[in-house]
Formats: C-alpha cells, sequence, structure tokens
C-alpha cells in the first residue's frame, strides 16, 4: 500500500533520514519507535508530503507521491499537538473540515466524536479547549472520514486513561476493517497492546522492523520492552 | 482555495487586533475630519497616517497570523490540497480581511467627508499599499521558520521602505546634485512602493508645485497616461512579485 524507498533527508548538517526503506501493508498496525530525535516525526512526515526528501522516494498504491496530493483523500492525520484557528467554535472545526474535504455529514465515522462527547462542547471555542481536549479533537478528525491509512503521531501523549483506551479500541476497530494504521509511540506497553509489527529507528536508520512475536521469540523474552532491549544490546556487541 | 480562504476571513475578522486596527483607523480618520473644516487638509494629514501605519500592520499582522497558523497549516497540507491553493487561499483571506478594515476605517469616512477624485486616490494607494506589504509579509513568513526572525525580517522591510529609503534618496540627490537627475528620481521613487503611492497622491491634490523641481518632473511624467500605466505596473510587480518568490519557498518548504 505505501512503499518507501532509500528516504535520505537532511536539516542542515544534521542527517534525520539516511536511506529508510520499508513496506506498509492494508491490515497492518505499525509501530515506529525509537528514541527522541531518532526521525520518527520526519519519516511520517515525508509520507504525509509535509517533509521533502532529499533523496528517494515514497509510492502510495504504486504511484509516487511527488508533487501529488490527491493521494492524501485516502490518509487520516493525527498530529503530535494539533493547533486550530482559535476563534473558531470546536462544532465549525468539525464542519470545515468536512467542506475541505468535500465530504457530507451522514458519510462520515463520528464513533470517536460521540464517544469523546464532544458532540455536548461544539459551541466552545477552540482556544478555550485543554490541551487533552484538542487531542480528541485531532484524533476524531483523523477518523471521520474512514481513510483507508490512518497515521498517528504519538496519539495517546495527553489523553487521560479512559479517553487512550477509546482510541486504541478504535485503532484495534480500524485494523480489523482491514485498515493500514501507522502509529508512533514511547509507551512499550501501549506498543504491545495495539501494533502488529514494529520499526525501530536510531539515528536516521531502521535497526529492525518486524513482527512483535517474532521480535519476543528472538530475544526469548515475554514483555516487548525487555524484548527490545535485548535486541539492542546484542546488536551493540555485534 | 475559496473554501480556505473563507475560513481564514472568519478567523480573522474575529480576531481582537483586526478590530483594535479597524477602531484605530475609523477612530484617526474621523477626527482628521472633524477637526478640519478644509477636508483637503484632513486628506494631506490621514495620507501621512496611511503611509506609515498601514504598512505597519499590513506586514506584521500578517507574518504573526501565518506564524501562529502554522499548526493549522500544517493541518491543511495533510489534506488533499495542493500547497498552491493554501498559501493562495491564505493569501486571499488575510487580504480580503484587512482589506476591509481598511475600506471601513479609513473608505467610509473618505466617501462621507471628502467623496473627491483625491479622497479616491488615497483610497486605492491605501489598498495598493496593504496588498504589497500582506505579499512581503508572506515572503517573510515562509522564509525562515523560526517566528521571531521572520517578524524582524518583517519590521526591517517596513522600516527600510518607510523611513530608510526616503533618507537615501535625499543623501543621493544632494551628492549628485550637480547633475540632471530627473529620470532618476522617478526610477527610484518607484523603486519603493510608498513613495509612489505618495506621489500619485501629491500629485491628484494638485500641490506638486510645493515640491519645487522635483515635483514639475513628477507631474510632468506621472501626469500622463504613460506614467499613469507605469505607476499601475510598478504597484502590481510589487505586489505579485514577492508573492511569486513566496510561493516559490513555500512549495519545497518542510513542515
Amino acid at each position: 500500500m505505501i512503499r518507501i524507498e532509500n528516504i535520505e533527508k537532511s536539516f542542515g548538517r544534521l542527517r534525520v533520514l539516511q536511506g529508510v526503506s520499508a513496506a506498509f501493508e492494508p491490515g497492518e498496525v505499525v509501530a515506529v519507535i525509537g528514541p527522541n530525535g531518532s526521525g520518527k516525526t520526519t519519516l511520517i512526515k515525508t509520507i504525509l508530503g509535509m517533509v521533502v526528501a532529499d533523496k528517494g522516494s515514497v509510492l502510495f498504491d504504486g504511484k509516487n507521491i511527488a508533487g501529488d496530493f490527491s493521494y492524501r483523500a485516502k490518509i487520516g492525520y493525527m498530529p503530535q499537538a494539533g493547533r486550530y484557528p482559535e476563534n473558531m467554535k470546536m462544532g465549525q472545526v468539525f464542519l470545515m473540515m468536512k467542506d475541505i474535504r468535500g465530504i457530507k455529514s451522514g458519510f462520515t465515522d463520528e464513533d470517536l466524536i460521540n464517544e469523546y462527547g464532544l458532540g455536548e462542547m461544539s459551541g466552545k471555542m477552540m482556544r478555550t479547549l485543554s490541551g487533552g481536549t484538542t487531542q480528541k479533537v485531532s484524533a476524531a478528525l483523523a477518523f471521520l472520514f474512514n481513510p483507508p491509512v490512518l497515521i498517528l503521531d504519538e496519539p495517546t501523549a495527553g489523553l487521560d486513561p479512559l479517553a487512550a483506551e477509546i482510541l486504541k479500541e478504535k485503532i484495534q476497530k480500524e485494523k480489523n476493517a482491514g485498515k493500514l494504521i501507522i502509529v508512533t509511540s514511547h509507551i512499550m506497553s501501549e506498543v504491545e497492546e495495539i501494533a502488529g509489527k514494529i520499526m525501530y529507528l536510531e539515528e536516521g536508520r531502521i535497526r529492525f522492523y518486524q513482527s512483535v512475536h517474532s521480535i519476543k521469540t528472538r530475544a526469548g523474552e515475554e514483555k516487548l520492552g525487555k524484548a527490545i532491549a535485548q535486541i539492542m544490546r546484542n546488536n551493540r556487541h555485534a | 482555495m475559496l473554501k480556505i480562504t473563507k475560513y481564514v476571513i472568519y478567523d480573522i475578522l474575529r480576531s481582537r487586533v483586526m478590530i483594535a486596527y479597524t477602531a484605530f483607523l475609523l477612530l484617526v480618520s474621523l477626527s482628521l475630519f472633524s477637526l478640519e473644516n478644509d477636508s483637503q487638509k484632513s486628506l494631506i494629514s490621514l495620507m501621512s497616517v496611511e503611509m506609515i501605519i498601514v504598512p505597519l500592520v499590513s506586514i506584521v499582522f500578517p507574518t504573526t497570523y501565518l506564524y501562529n497558523a502554522g499548526e493549522f497549516i500544517e493541518m491543511l497540507l495533510a489534506q488533499p490540497i495542493s500547497r498552491r491553493s493554501i498559501l493562495l487561499g491564505e493569501y486571499a483571506g488575510v487580504a480580503v480581511s484587512m482589506l476591509l478594515s481598511f475600506a471601513a476605517g479609513v473608505g467610509i469616512p473618505v466617501m462621507v467627508y471628502a467623496p473627491t477624485a483625491t479622497g479616491m486616490v488615497i483610497f486605492i494607494s491605501g489598498i495598493s499599499l496593504s496588498l504589497v506589504f500582506i505579499s512581503m509579509a508572506f515572503l517573510s513568513a515562509v522564509s525562515t521558520s523560526d517566528k521571531a526572525k521572520g517578524i524582524g525580517i518583517a519590521l526591517l522591510l517596513w522600516f527600510y521602505f518607510a523611513v530608510i529609503y526616503d533618507g537615501l534618496l535625499l543623501g543621493i540627490l544632494f551628492s549628485f546634485s550637480e547633475y540632471p537627475l530627473e529620470k532618476t528620481v522617478i526610477l527610484l521613487a518607484s523603486l519603493n512602493p510608498i513613495d509612489l503611492g505618495r506621489i500619485l497622491i501629491l500629485l491628484k491634490m494638485d500641490i506638486s508645485a510645493l515640491m519645487g523641481l522635483t515635483g514639475a518632473v513628477y507631474k510632468k511624467f506621472f501626469g500622463t497616461g504613460l506614467g499613469t500605466a507605469y505607476s499601475i505596473g510598478m504597484m502590481s510587480a510589487w505586489i505579485i512579485l514577492p508573492l511569486l518568490a513566496a510561493l516559490g519557498i513555500f512549495r519545497k518548504k518542510n513542515l
């Protein structure tokens, strides 16, 4: 569904991505993990076309995304920290996104809006919302148009435990519906809960990209966090 | 693109800065017109205000607005919209709302108190200057991701065109006063949109004689059809070129 080939990207002298290649298929939940500054967000933004790679290409359904924007109709994106026009009411933001995407109410997936109770808050100004509530809006917007691909950048950071749980259930549901979901996260227990495959990035390179199951058997550990630590240690000695 | 414009206008028209800008312009225009019996004199004072305040607000407000809208623009970039439409949509939105403010704050009082050709020229130069400086604001905002730097560039541009440029021009005139500089002066003045606007207004007021020889030269050139076409062309270039440069940078920008 999405293939990235040999992506290289530098910001000034800092080489953020150094030849990253991978393929993502429908029905997968892929967790992109790695230390701060390892290039996770840059990778995601390259797929979205927000960051233009210096080298390499991104193929969406076999088509190169360079110079194209229509493919983004098939992606729902939840940014790390979404910000919206301050003087708009929440309800207006939802209407605006529907308007911009050209999709009418009734054809949208409003699960998260309902479960987070955002409907009752539709009259609130965006600038008065707490960080957590803004994240709920971002999450609801990402799923709103029923896109075949979902890209979530640290989705549960800033959400309260209940809201995070609702989001995780929603991710499971969409995965079972055959969608591709790419998530970045720092929380191992959460990754273990939702992800089927893990891509570990370090200093702009993929250290490994494997299913959770094979990571655990390879390291001989039951806990994902320990398994990954084990693999990293072995890699360093090797 | 038009959808983005619609929401930008909706967002800006309710921002406090915009309301304050409109109120300030309205207050200045109304007090200038009610202080003087001769509306011609009020127009001259109004022009001086227009040449300083309008460029300043037109360059600083859109720059800060674009930085504050950074995450929102990022959000739009994740939608199936081209970068060109996003930036042009933002431009149209900012421009329409600032021009509405200007029309309410200056246009309406001028129409009521001084519905003359001079009033009209003041209104039109104000609108052109707003557009010119909004274009420059877009250029400074896309040219760096650092907000403080971007606003710094915007302020420098304003300071250069509103203050420094005239000083340099005077310096050149004094140093080369032995030489025939008429054509050079016309060229140099048109390289500054604020000077261009001011000249057009002063010519309409028929007080160009007060400006001495330069005034006569201006009158001879800008008074003709060719001169008018030239000034319209220069103003349009001042609006379009910075915007095109901004589009070029934005197309390849990492967000």
